[in-house]
């Protein structure tokens, strides 16, 4: 069990959490990820070590309220215990003085491109980081990346802040005002994000890496639930990743099996929902109780 | 007052009851309901008590089988508990799931003539109506105080080890990284055949002699095993198992509804996805199920699968006599309605333009002459090619060992992916030791724990050799060895 220490809202619906947890603190290195459980019914789910103290045993994760899962994390109090926190997991990002490294990030991607650029930059790379989110709203940690990055810009959706458009769009601007390409390029965020980004680096011809986000279960290497392909080979992305070549990525396996469990998903926020305190529930939204019968409760597609 | 007893071997074999079909896929509870005390009775009877028993010397772990049985004759429970736990402290658990047929059943003098004395089952028994359910068991120690061991997983192989160790008067750490305890008998082995309740109970009577366990916690990557001894462990035990699933490497494999059988049974098993959605995993079983295989996790994953109301049938491209899963699951499975489909083994899997599993195409196989395993080796009849519609298909061909530890220590030594180890349980590293299923490959409980046994002894001799250790553990409880 780790405390939960203190938690706080970045932009509505993503939460920063610290987690006490000495062991992780003081081994994780930029790139890996702790699985999380947050109660005795939860699904164990993995998330980015964005930040870690060593001095104080605390660990920094950022979460998006996307479904039952990470909702239940985001609504954890300060001083709450987590039931299960196992890492550090996944290779650690290579880093090396390559010279220009430049991250692309959109959405909760921000929080997980954070550490691996200020290891960049700590490496004596110089570091740009372009951030996507769909609003100035929804922008989490300007002043992190500001901080940590040689350069930084935004891109909205809205075009309520920065940019205008998706961040792939932002890159390809960026991309005309330089004089030489950047060295390496990391992508983090929405697969479809890194998809498009990874086509338009491929035309640059700069090696890039992605940090892919495949359901998980066990986190150790064990299930195969993970698995991509990369460059037609089979790789389970909690042990040998979660980053790969995105030259090599298949993004649309990985789309397709992100999307498998969409309709339980909904099942299970809905149920979620319906039990959140304030929440009105309306007759038959309540999922049937267990009853013994399994066939009633198996997913059928 | 102790009677003659009358022996009754022409007595037929007790049956077990089963859980009736009606209930029975409509539930995950034990099939096996055990044996009835009067059964029981009979059964102990069957017994010849032979005088040399070869019973004791099939048995791995060389549990007492003939006194435990001549104190169930005698109505003794308490010291038939105490016979068996000296040498096997998880009754409950290799009563169950022990494969009692190629070791102790199947040396019993009475299975020459007749059927042999069902001892998995008297086993089971003892455990399950042992007299004092929480009490440790007599030959334990509590809370030794002597140097610290750090055991690695927490499957059978550790779990044995750990009681070992313990009571040699070694204080253990069990470090598994999951969440919960127990191995592949709590995410591999359906509740169906092994109550979650049962491994727990064994487990908690290690708790209760002082072992402590760490779960959340990837040796290797939470610390290293360098880190470990610097934390003061003497020695470490490595007993991780085998849990990376082998793929067929087919095209079509990655499409959505296509499980190895260890996702398919850790959903199922460990996140209690049957529960879903009070509990927050879900698995995708459709209506047409296809499993592929022919051992422990294809028989497993077919049971389950009928259980979630699929129709269910188990591709294994050898035949019948070349299953590796058990007779007796073999005949429960067929009994729930798993189909067998022999001779045949899938070509590639075909999906739908969402990308989810539509069908899966196989081809007709024949036996040729024996393989490298001993067994017939299946050969693909040219044109024979078939398909099969299915929804799900779970793939369960097999698993090497984990390989988390292995990255993380490169300097083990390792063939094939299986830590090498000398005849004591060593690896090349000093003071490392490893064994069952991480050693073995995919293995069986009793031989997991046979060399968690083994090890525990090796560590013991080592650390009582090194100067400075020998006083803490210099008393030892008598009956130490058997
Ligand atoms: C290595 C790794 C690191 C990650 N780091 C973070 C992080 O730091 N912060 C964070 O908020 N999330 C992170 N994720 C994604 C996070 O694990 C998922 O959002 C989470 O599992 C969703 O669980 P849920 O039950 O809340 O939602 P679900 O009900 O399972 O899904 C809700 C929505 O999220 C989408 N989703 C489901 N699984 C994933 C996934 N693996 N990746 C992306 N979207 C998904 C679904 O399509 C659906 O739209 C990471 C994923 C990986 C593999
Ligand atoms: C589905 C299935 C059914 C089976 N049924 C039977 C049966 O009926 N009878 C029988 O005799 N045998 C059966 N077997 C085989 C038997 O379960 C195994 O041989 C046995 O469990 C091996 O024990 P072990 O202790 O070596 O490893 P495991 O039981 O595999 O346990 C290893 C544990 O180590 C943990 N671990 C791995 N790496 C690390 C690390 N780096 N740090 C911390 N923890 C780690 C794992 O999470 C796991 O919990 C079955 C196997 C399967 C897969
Ligand atoms: S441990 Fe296995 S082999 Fe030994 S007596 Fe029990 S069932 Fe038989
Ligand atoms: S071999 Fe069979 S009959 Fe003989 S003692 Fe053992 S169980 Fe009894
Ligand atoms: S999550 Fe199970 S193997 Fe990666």
């Amino acid at each position: 069990m780790n405390r939960l220490l203190a938690t706080k809202v970045l932009a509505p619906g993503t939460i920063l959490l610290e987690v006490e947890a000495a062991g992780i603190a003081a081994r994780c290195k930029a790139g890996q990820f702790v699985i999380l459980r947050p109660t005795a019914h939860s699904e164990r789910i993995p998330l980015t070590i964005v930040d870690a103290d060593r001095n104080r045993g605390v660990i920094t994760l950022v979460v998006q309220a996307a479904g039952k899962t990470t909702q239940t994390i985001a609504s954890l109090a300060d001083g709450d215990l987590i039931l299960d926190v196992l890492g550090p997991l996944g290779e650690p990002t290579r880093v090396e003085k390559v010279g220009h490294v430049l991250g692309v990030a959109g959405g909760i991607g921000v929080a997980a491109l954070l550490p691996v650029i200020r290891a960049m930059q700590a490496a004596g790379n110089k570091g740009t980081a372009l951030c996507g989110a769909r609003s100035q709203r929804s922008i989490i940690l300007r002043g992190e990346i500001e901080s940590s990055t040689s350069e930084s810009a935004w891109a909205t959706e809205d075009g309520s802040f920065g940019f205008h458009g998706n961040v792939v769009e932002l890159m390809q601007a960026w991309y005309q005002a330089q004089y030489s390409p950047p060295d390496l390029v990391h992508l983090v965020g929405p697969v479809r994000m890194m998809q498009a980004a990874a086509e338009v680096t491929r035309d640059w011809q700069v090696p890039t890496v992605a940090s892919l986000n495949p359901i998980m279960i066990d986190g150790i290497g064990m299930c195969g639930g993970c698995r991509v392909a990369v460059g037609g080979v089979t790789r389970f992305a909690c042990v040998e990743g979660p980053e790969f070549d995105a030259h090599q990525v298949d993004f649309e396996d990985l789309a397709r099996r992100n999307r498998a469990y969409s309709q339980q998903e909904r099942q299970a926020l809905l149920r979620h929902e319906c039990k959140l305190p304030g929440a009105i529930p309306t007759p038959g939204s309540v999922a049937p109780q267990h009853l013994g019968s399994l066939t009633r409760h198996a997913a059928k597609t | 007052m102790k009677q003659t007893v009358k022996r009754n071997p022409k007595a037929p074999r007790q049956r077990p009851g089963l859980l009736p079909m009606e209930t029975r896929l409509a539930c995950h509870d034990e099939v096996c309901q055990g044996l009835t005390l009067e059964q029981v009775e009979t059964e102990a009877l069957r017994c010849l008590n032979c005088k040399h028993a070869a019973c004791v010397d099939a048995c791995p772990l060389h549990v007492d089988i003939k006194g435990f049985i001549a104190s169930l004759t005698e109505g003794d429970l308490m010291t038939a508990f105490q016979s068996i736990t000296r040498s096997n402290p998880f009754p409950g658990i290799c009563g169950r799931v022990c494969q009692h047929e190629v070791f102790c059943e199947k040396a019993c003098l009475l299975g020459k003539k007749r059927e042999p004395v069902a001892i998995g089952l008297l086993e089971r028994f003892v455990a399950d109506h042992q007299p004092s359910p929480s009490g440790p068991m007599e030959h334990a120690r509590r809370l030794p105080e002597g140097p610290r061991v750090a055991l690695v997983g927490s499957g059978p192989a550790s779990l044995m080890a750990a009681y070992e160790l313990n009571r040699l008067g070694y204080r253990v750490t069990v470090f598994e990284a999951l969440h919960r305890l127990g191995g592949v008998l709590s995410y591999g082995i359906p509740p169906f055949r092994l109550p979650p309740d049962v491994i727990e109970g064994e487990i908690a009577r290690l708790d209760q002699l002082g072992v402590e366990f760490a779960t959340n916690f990837l040796v290797g990557n939470t610390a290293t095993i360098d880190e470990l001894f610097d934390q003061g462990y003497k020695a470490v035990f490595l007993g991780a198992g085998a849990g990376l699933p082998y793929l067929l490497k087919i095209p079509g494999e990655n499409l959505v509804g296509v499980y190895t059988a260890n996702e398919f049974l850790t959903r199922t098993n460990l996140m209690r996805a049957y529960d879903f959605p009070v509990e927050g995993t879900p698995v995708i079983v459709g209506n047409r199920t296809i499993v592929i295989g022919g051992g422990n996790s294809a028989l497993d994953a077919a049971r389950w699968a009928r259980r979630f109301g699929s129709e269910t049938t188990v591709v294994f491209r050898r035949g019948r006599a070349e299953l590796r899963a058990r007779a007796e699951e073999v005949e429960l499975a067929e009994q729930e309605g798993v189909r067998f489909e022999f001779l045949a083994a899938p070509v590639r899997f075909l999906g739908d333009a969402e990308g989810r599993i539509r069908e899966v195409e196989c081809i007709r196989m024949r036996l040729d002459k024996p393989d490298g395993s001993g067994r017939p080796s299946p050969v693909p009849i040219a044109a024979s090619e078939y398909r099969i519609p299915v929804d799900t298909a779970i793939v369960a061909v097999g698993q090497a060992p984990n390989p988390t530890l292995q990255r993380a220590t490169p300097q083990l030594l390792t063939r094939n992916g299986r830590i090498v180890v000398d005849e004591l349980g060593k690896t090349n590293l000093p003071g490392v030791y490893a064994g069952g299923d991480v050693v073995r490959g995919g293995s069986t409980v009793v031989l997991a724990m046979l060399d968690g046994h083994a090890a525990a002894l090796a560590i013991d001799r080592a650390l009582r050799c090194e100067p400075g250790h020998g006083k803490a553990i210099a008393e030892q409880p008598e009956e130490k060895q058997r």
